[in-house]
């Protein structure tokens, strides 16, 4: 009972902000004409058009990708316990990001849909390597293995990228998604994470029961009588759906996928069938004030809502790595 | 022991004179290559003032001090590198890694965006005046890094994940400060937080040619304590080295060299997390073997990630740092693998 009212009162502060993120702008403009706008819409007043075109749009892509990244991320701590598994630490953002440059170098004129597939092979790649070098490791990956092997092979695929993006005269495109921005979206952005949305937040729900029990252990897990494998598969392509989603409209948006599911679990406890929905629900909330801040922080001007998330998500990261995180192995 | 010992020793000159030859070899060819080539017959003329007017322009004003500068601050980030994973016995340590890079860039860009608001790298005070804030920054870094790493000592694995999180915080930092500058300089501070060699000219090598020479060999000169420490804190003190000062002194070398090949250099990541590992599987475990071979092999890298930069995609220029972490990323990734 209790844990529904809190998502209620998160999914209303997640519209009011979204509400908030619409009003904000370079003209100022009152709730009540973005309630009008949404719920009235009257094409010939310019503050409806800006409202319709441009702010709701934004604020929505927002909400949705702070959704994406969120469940990402407690998809990922649960099945590999790991406190510091996360879209971003892991390069499975970088991934992403190095695959746009790339397509972006050879098909000039791709479009989004190409723009998505490429966002989902890169972010699996990334994937790949990071299981390569956790199967090649001699005991496993430690959290802090896992969260080393992640800067690095972020890193590298980001020096490729840059490379890329030099040779092709991409650094503005390049820069754009490497500090994570919302700058740009417009509805047929919103369209495609909706139903990328659907087609990765399904079988994360599906299978969060089972995420609950893998969280237990493997042994126990498959004591259970669970498929681990099988599992694992659906929670690393919904993972990959979600995130490569994601960056192909927003960038590398940092520490978003890392502290919502902290969050979460702290407030919802162990059972990721409340984790996983509240997650998106606290991530949505979470990216859509981020993204006002951005706009705020250095008016006209704005900041990539990459650098904020980062900015907050910083101090969270150094209190896991006191605790938990850097106390195993 | 003693035949060991001299046997020893003659491994690591003669290491020593091969490294000397390589880089000299490398000196001329990476003297040679670029958008203009110059022949090697050439290149010595010029260097004993026989070569045209033009020669003498590349060589002397765009490319030597550009060489000279890759050698200095690849011996000053392998150098910081060794004494880093010394101190720490942590094998993974790098000042680039440990976010070290990260605030010195931040106080240097900090510094010029509040000093004059552009990147003018003719003036000569903000020459020489980089380093110092340089040196600001990745000292104010480091005591965060190992304040926020404390928790009854110091773990050398937090000491790695806080410096993950300090720089990923510096960086965020970084682009908004950046985004505040105009265009053309925020392209240029873009390039060199990559890793640039930019506007190599003479005065940032005398800027950065003092740092070298006085640490590298105070360094070499604490080379006991290292290897004391690398023993363990209690085995150090047991055998006489007072290890708390030891560790402040050399930290303190460790982050000046860092900033300094910052400032000069921009963030090159991974160089002096690599070096050291080559240097300890030529020579084994003894640091005043270490630090010589590493700051030739530190020196050496640059140079070789110089030249590819400038040639690989010419006439673009490909930033230094990116070149390094593409060689020696997946060198750290399968140390990763091998590490326990």
């Amino acid at each position: 009972m209790i844990r529904i009212f809190i998502n209620l009162i998160a999914l209303v502060a997640m519209l009011f902000s979204i509400g908030l993120s619409v009003s904000y702008g370079a003209i100022d403009i009152k709730l009540m004409t973005v309630w009008q706008a949404v719920f009235d819409f009257q094409p010939d007043l310019s503050t409806h058009q800006v409202i319709q075109e441009l702010r709701l749009p934004r604020a929505i892509a927002a909400a949705l990708i702070g959704a994406f990244l969120a469940v990402a991320g407690s998809v990922m701590q649960g099945m590999t316990r790991n406190p510091l598994a996360s879209p971003s630490i892991l390069g499975v953002t970088d991934g992403a990001a190095f695959a746009l440059v790339i397509s972006l170098a050879f098909f000039s004129n791709i479009s989004n849909l190409g723009m998505n597939l490429a966002s989902w092979i890169g972010a699996g790649i990334a994937v790949v390597l990071i299981f390569m070098v956790g199967s090649f490791s001699k005991d496993g990956l430690t959290p802090v293995k896992l969260a080393l092997a992640g800067v690095a092979i972020g890193m590298m695929l980001r020096s490729v990228s840059s490379m890329i993006a030099l040779h092709f005269q991409l650094e503005k495109q390049m820069g754009f998604w490497l500090a994570g921005g919302l700058e740009g979206t417009n509805w047929s952005s919103v369209k495609m994470l909706f139903i990328s949305g659907i087609i990765g937040f399904l079988p994360a729900i599906a299978i969060s029961k089972s995420i609950t029990v893998l969280s237990l252990g493997e042994d126990i897990a498959t004591g259970l009588g669970q498929r681990n494998i099988v599992i694992k598969v659906i929670g690393i392509l919904s993972v990959l759906i979600l995130t490569g989603a994601a960056v192909s409209v927003a960038g590398v948006v940092g520490f978003v996928g890392l502290i919502v599911p902290h969050i979460t679990r702290f407030i919802m406890g162990t059972d990721y069938r409340w984790i996983i929905p509240s997650a998106a629900i606290f991530g949505a909330l979470l990216l859509v004030l981020s993204d006002v801040v951005a706009r705020v922080v250095n008016a006209p001007f704005e900041t990539p809502v990459g650098a904020i998330t980062s900015l907050i998500g910083v101090p969270f990261f150094l209190y896991l790595a006191r605790g938990n995180g850097g106390g195993k192995s | 022991m003693n035949t060991t010992e001299a046997g020893k020793q003659r491994k690591f000159l003669l290491i020593m004179m091969l490294l000397i030859a390589l880089l000299i070899i490398l000196f001329f060819i990476s003297l040679n290559t670029g958008v203009i080539r110059i022949s090697p017959g050439d290149v010595l003329r010029t260097l004993l003032h026989n070569g045209t007017a033009r020669q003498q322009l590349i060589l002397f004003d765009f490319r030597l001090p550009g060489i000279l500068l890759a050698l200095l601050i690849g011996a000053g980030l392998a150098v910081s590198g060794v004494i880093l994973q010394g101190v720490t016995q942590n094998e993974l340590a790098d000042p680039g890694i440990l976010g070290i890079n990260t605030g010195a860039g931040l106080a240097v860009i900090l510094f010029l965006f509040f000093s004059q608001n552009r990147l003018d790298t003719s003036g000569t005070f903000s020459i020489f005046m980089m380093p110092l804030f340089a040196l600001l920054g990745a000292l104010g870094a480091a005591i965060l890094i190992y304040g926020l790493a404390w928790k009854k000592g110091v773990n050398p694995i937090r000491l790695v994940l806080v410096g993950i999180g300090v720089n990923a915080g510096f960086s965020a930092l970084l682009v908004i400060f950046q985004l505040k500058m105009d265009p053309q300089n925020f392209r240029q501070a873009t390039v060199w937080l990559s890793g640039d060699i930019w506007n190599a000219n003479w005065s940032f090598v005398l800027a950065l040619l003092p740092w070298m020479l006085i640490l590298i060999p105070l360094a070499l000169f604490k080379a006991n304590a290292l290897n004391a420490m690398n023993l363990g804190d209690g085995i150090a003190s047991g055998l006489g080295v007072s290890v708390e000062k030891n560790r402040v002194i050399l930290l303190f070398i460790a982050v000046a060299l860092a900033g300094a090949a910052v400032a000069a250099g921009g963030a090159i990541a991974f160089l002096g997390l690599v070096v050291p590992h080559i240097a300890r599987k030529i020579i084994g475990p003894l640091h005043q073997y270490i630090i010589p071979i590493s700051t030739l092999i530190g020196a050496l890298l640059l140079m070789i990630a110089d030249t590819v930069g400038k040639n690989i995609l010419a006439p673009a220029q490909v930033p230094v740092g990116i070149i390094v972490a593409i060689i020696s990323a997946p060198y750290f990734i399968y140390l990763l693998m091998k590490a326990k």
